[in-house]
C-alpha cells in the first residue's frame, strides 16, 4: 500500500512538475515578446521527424532562408521577423500540439502545414482563432475551405487536370496507365481528377492500379499489369521515393513507355543508390525546378547549398515564397506587429486578393478569396541527370 | 471512525475509491487552473487525448490484464469507433442541432460497432488457445485501416451514393456532401469533444471495469486466465465469458475512438493514428501502467502522451529522450532491484516518521 501510495506521489509530482513547468514558461515567453522590440511572429509547421520527414525539413530551411534575407534587409515594415518551426510527424493530432505550443510562444501568423491531412485539422483551429494561415504545400481543396487559409502550391485537381491537358495537347501518348497510392490523401486526389479530365480530352485510360502506404515497395505487380495491357504512358501522381522504386523495376522488367509525374516527382534525382540514368527522359509538371536560368533561382539554389548542404526541393521554394507572400500581404495592407491576432488576420486575407507577387514557383502569383493560387503549371523533363525546361 | 473503516475496507474497494478521486481531483484542479489562465495552451490541447488513450487503455488492459489474452489490434478498434461515431455525427448534423445529443448518438454507434467488431472476431479465435488473438487483432487493425481507404459514401439531393475502391464512377452531383472519401477520410467533423466529456467517460468506463472485474463474471473471467482446465472443470462457460470480456474491451476502446475523431476536424486511417505502431503504444502504456491496474493506464497514457510536447524544446532529440524516458520507467517500476530499493526507502521512510513521532 504504502509502496502504491508513494510511486502514485512521485507521479502526481511528475505531472503536476511538468504541466506548472509548461505553464509558467509559456507566461514568460509570451511576457518576454510583450515586452521586447515589436516583431512580427510567424509560426511555421511540418514534419521534420517520421516518414515525412524531407518535406518538413525543405520546408523549414526554406523559410529560414526567406526570414534571414529579410531580417538583413530591414524586415516588414521596418519591423524584424521571428521565426519558428515545429515538428508534427505528419500527424493530424500532433500538428494541433505543434499549433498550441506555436500559439504558447505567441505566433501572429502561420506559415504551415507542410502536409495535407494534418493541415485540415489546424485549418479548423486557426478559423477559431482568426489567424491568417498560408500553407506552402498543403494541396488537397479541403484545406482552403475556410476564409483565413490561402495555398502556395497549386491544388490537387488543379495538378491533375492541367496533366491532362498537358498530355492531351501534346499527344504524349495513346493508352495511359495510372498506379496511385490509395491510401494516400495527395495521390488519390489527383488520379481522381486526373481520370476525369482524361475522359473529357479522350484520352485512353487502359489500367488504374493502387497501392497503399503499407505496400509502397515492391510495384512488379502493378506494373505487370500495365504492360500487359499495352500503356505507352505511365502517370505517376505520388511522391519520388516510390516513384525511384517503379523505375527501377520497370528497367528491370524490360518495360519503356513515357513516365509522367507531377510536382511530388520533385526529388527523385537526390534519391540515394538510384541510378539517375533510369529517370532520364521522365516528364513532371512542376512550379519549380533547381536549375531553372533564372536569376531568382539561381540565387536561392547558391544560398541554399552553401547554408544547408543540399539542393532545394520545390518544398523549400514554396516555403520560400510563402514568406514573401507574407511580406507582401503586410506591407499591401501596412499592418503592424502590436494588432491583435484576429485583426492581422482579417486585413491579412482581404489583402490576399489584392496583391500580385513574383516568385520562385510562379510569376505573378495572384489568389482568389477562396484561397486558390492562380499561377502557370511548368513541364519539365530530364535530360542529362538535370531537370529542364520543355515546351 | 474513519480511518478505522478506510483500514479494514477491502483492498479492491480502497483502489476504486483512490482511482476515482485521482481522477475528479485532477479534474477540478485543471478546470481551476484553466479558468486562471494557467496552463498553456499546449497542456490544453493535449486533454482529450489523454482521455482518449485512458480510455483506450482501460480497454486494453481489461483484456490483457484480466482476461490475460494479447491484443495488438486496439487501434483497429479504435478506428472502426472514430469512423462509425464520425460517420454518424456527418449524417445527422443536419437534423439534429443538440450537440450533446449528436454527440451521445455518435458515442452510442461508435461504441456499438467497435463492439460488434470485437465480437465478431472473438467467436472463432477464443475457442482456439494460444496467441492467436494477437496475430488476427493484428491483422484485423491492418486491413479495417485499408478498407476505410477505399471507402466512398457520399450523400446528395438523389440519396446516398456508395462505392468501393474508385471514385470516378459515381454518379453524385457537384454540390454532394462527402461521408466517407477514401483516403481522404471523413473530413469537417464537427468538433464535439472536450475534457469534461472526456473525464465523463472515463468515470464511466472505470465504473464499467471496477463492477466487472469485481463481479461474479470478473472472477470467473479471472478464473480462466489463471487457470483454464480447473475454470472448465468448475463448470465456467470459457467462451462466453472470454467473449464478454473480448467485446466489453473493444467497446471501450471504441468510445475513445469517438471521442478522438470529434476532437479533430478530420480523421483518416493512417499508419500513425490507428496503425501497428498505435497499438503497441497503447499495449506499452498498459503495461508500463501494470497488468490489471486501471489506475496506471490512465496515468501511464497521461505521462506518455504529455512527455514527447513538453519535450518540444529539445526539438528533434525528444523522440531520443522520450524512448530513454520509457526504458527508464519501465526500469523503475518493474525491475526487482528497483522495487526493492524502493522499498528499502519506504521502510526508511516509515522508520523516521515513528522515530519523529516518539520524539
Amino acid at each position: 500500500m504504502k509502496k502504491k501510495l508513494l510511486s502514485v506521489l512521485l507521479v502526481a509530482a511528475l505531472a503536476v512538475a511538468s504541466v506548472v513547468g509548461c505553464g509558467s514558461t509559456a507566461a514568460e515567453s509570451s511576457e518576454a515578446g510583450a515586452s521586447g522590440e515589436a516583431a512580427f511572429k510567424i509560426g511555421a509547421i511540418g514534419p521534420t521527424t517520421g516518414g515525412a520527414a524531407l518535406y518538413g525539413q525543405a520546408v523549414m530551411n526554406g523559410a529560414q532562408l526567406a526570414v534571414d534575407e529579410i531580417n538583413a534587409a530591414g524586415g516588414i515594415n521596418g519591423y524584424q521577423i521571428e521565426y519558428k518551426f515545429e515538428d508534427d510527424q505528419h500527424d493530424a493530432e500532433k500538428s494541433v500540439n505543434a499549433y498550441n505550443s506555436l500559439k504558447d510562444w505567441g505566433m501572429q501568423i502561420l506559415m504551415g502545414t507542410t502536409t495535407t491531412t494534418p493541415c485540415i485539422a489546424v485549418t479548423d483551429k486557426t478559423a477559431q482563432d482568426g489567424m491568417f494561415q498560408i500553407t506552402p504545400s498543403a494541396s488537397s481543396t479541403d484545406v482552403i475551405i475556410n476564409d483565413n487559409v490561402f495555398q502556395v502550391c497549386f491544388t490537387d485537381p488543379n495538378q491533375g487536370t492541367a496533366s491532362a491537358q498537358y498530355i492531351a495537347e501534346n499527344k504524349l501518348g495513346t493508352k495511359i496507365g495510372i498506379i496511385y497510392d490509395s491510401s494516400d490523401v495527395y495521390s488519390s486526389g489527383i488520379e481522381a481528377t486526373f481520370v476525369k479530365e482524361a475522359e473529357a480530352q479522350n484520352l485512353e485510360v487502359v489500367a488504374i492500379e493502387a497501392f497503399t502506404a503499407d505496400s509502397k515497395t515492391d510495384f512488379s505487380t502493378q506494373l505487370q499489369k500495365c504492360q500487359s495491357e499495352g500503356a505507352d504512358l505511365l502517370f505517376l501522381p505520388f511522391y519520388y521515393q516510390e516513384a525511384s522504386i517503379v523505375l527501377n523495376q520497370a528497367n528491370q522488367m524490360g518495360y519503356a513507355p513515357t513516365f509522367f509525374g507531377v510536382d511530388g516527382m520533385d526529388g527523385i534525382l537526390s534519391v540515394e543508390n538510384f541510378d539517375t540514368t533510369l529517370a532520364e527522359g521522365v516528364m513532371l509538371l512542376t512550379p519549380f525546378a533547381a536549375d531553372a536560368k533564372d536569376d531568382a533561382t539561381q540565387a536561392f539554389v547558391e544560398k541554399y547549398e552553401a547554408q544547408f548542404g543540399e539542393t532545394p526541393s520545390q518544398f523549400a521554394a514554396d516555403a520560400y515564397d510563402a514568406i514573401y507572400i507574407i511580406k507582401a500581404v503586410i506591407e499591401a495592407q501596412n499592418l503592424t506587429p502590436d494588432m491583435s491576432v484576429q485583426d492581422l488576420g482579417t486585413a491579412m486575407a482581404e489583402g490576399m486578393t489584392t496583391i500580385s507577387v513574383d516568385g520562385l514557383t510562379g510569376e505573378a502569383m495572384t489568389w482568389s478569396a477562396d484561397g486558390a493560387v492562380s499561377k502557370a503549371p511548368k513541364a519539365m523533363v530530364i535530360k542529362d541527370g538535370a531537370y529542364a525546361a520543355m515546351d | 471512525m474513519a480511518k478505522f473503516s478506510w483500514k479494514t475496507m477491502k483492498k479492491q474497494t480502497r483502489d476504486e475509491i483512490i482511482t476515482f478521486s485521482m481522477v475528479v481531483v485532477v479534474y477540478v484542479v485543471l478546470q481551476l487552473l484553466i479558468s486562471g489562465g494557467a496552463i498553456s495552451s499546449l497542456i490544453q490541447g493535449l486533454l482529450v487525448p489523454i482521455c482518449t488513450y485512458s480510455l483506450v487503455a482501460i480497454g486494453l488492459n481489461l483484456c490483457v490484464g484480466y482476461l490475460g489474452e494479447l491484443s495488438i489490434g486496439h487501434a483497429g478498434f479504435m478506428c472502426v469507433g472514430a469512423f462509425s461515431g464520425a460517420f454518424m455525427t456527418k449524417l445527422l448534423e443536419d437534423t439534429i442541432t443538440n450537440e450533446v445529443l449528436l454527440f451521445v448518438i455518435a458515442l452510442a454507434v461508435g461504441i456499438l460497432v467497435a463492439a460488434v467488431f470485437g465480437f465478431l472476431i472473438a467467436i472463432p479465435v477464443l475457442r482456439l488457445r494460444g496467441d492467436y488473438l494477437a496475430i488476427v487483432t493484428l491483422a484485423f487493425g491492418e486491413i479495417i485501416k485499408n478498407i476505410i481507404n477505399v471507402l466512398f459514401v457520399a450523400k446528395d439531393s438523389n440519396g446516398f451514393h456508395f462505392a468501393i475502391s474508385d471514385a470516378n464512377n459515381m454518379d453524385v452531383e457537384e454540390d454532394c456532401v462527402w461521408l466517407i472519401n477514401g483516403a481522404k477520410g471523413i473530413s469537417r467533423i464537427p468538433h464535439l469533444s472536450s475534457f469534461t466529456i472526456g473525464v465523463i467517460l472515463v468515470i464511466l468506463a472505470l465504473i464499467v471495469v471496477y463492477n466487472l472485474v469485481n463481479s461474479r463474471t470478473g472472477r470467473a473471467v479471472m478464473a480462466i486466465r489463471d487457470n483454464r482446465i480447473a475454470a472448465e472443470a468448475v463448470g465456467i462457460n470459457v467462451t462466453k465469458f472470454k467473449l464478454l470480456a473480448f467485446t466489453i474491451s473493444a467497446a471501450i476502446a471504441g468510445a475513445g475512438g469517438v471521442l478522438y475523431a470529434h476532437n479533430l476536424s478530420t480523421v483518416t486511417a493512417t499508419p500513425t493514428n490507428f496503425g501497428y505502431n498505435m497499438s503497441i503504444m497503447i499495449l506499452v502504456f498498459v503495461v508500463l501502467g501494470g497488468m490489471g491496474s486501471f489506475r496506471g493506464s490512465i496515468i501511464a497514457a497521461a505521462i506518455l502522451t504529455l512527455l514527447p510536447e513538453v519535450l518540444r524544446g529539445l526539438y528533434d532529440y525528444r523522440m531520443l529522450i522520450y524512448s530513454i524516458v520509457l526504458i527508464a520507467m519501465m526500469l523503475f517500476n518493474w525491475s526487482p532491484k528497483a522495487i526493492e530499493w524502493r522499498q528499502k526507502l519506504v521502510a526508511k521512510f516509515k522508520k523516521e516518521k515513528k522515530t519523529k513521532e516518539v520524539a
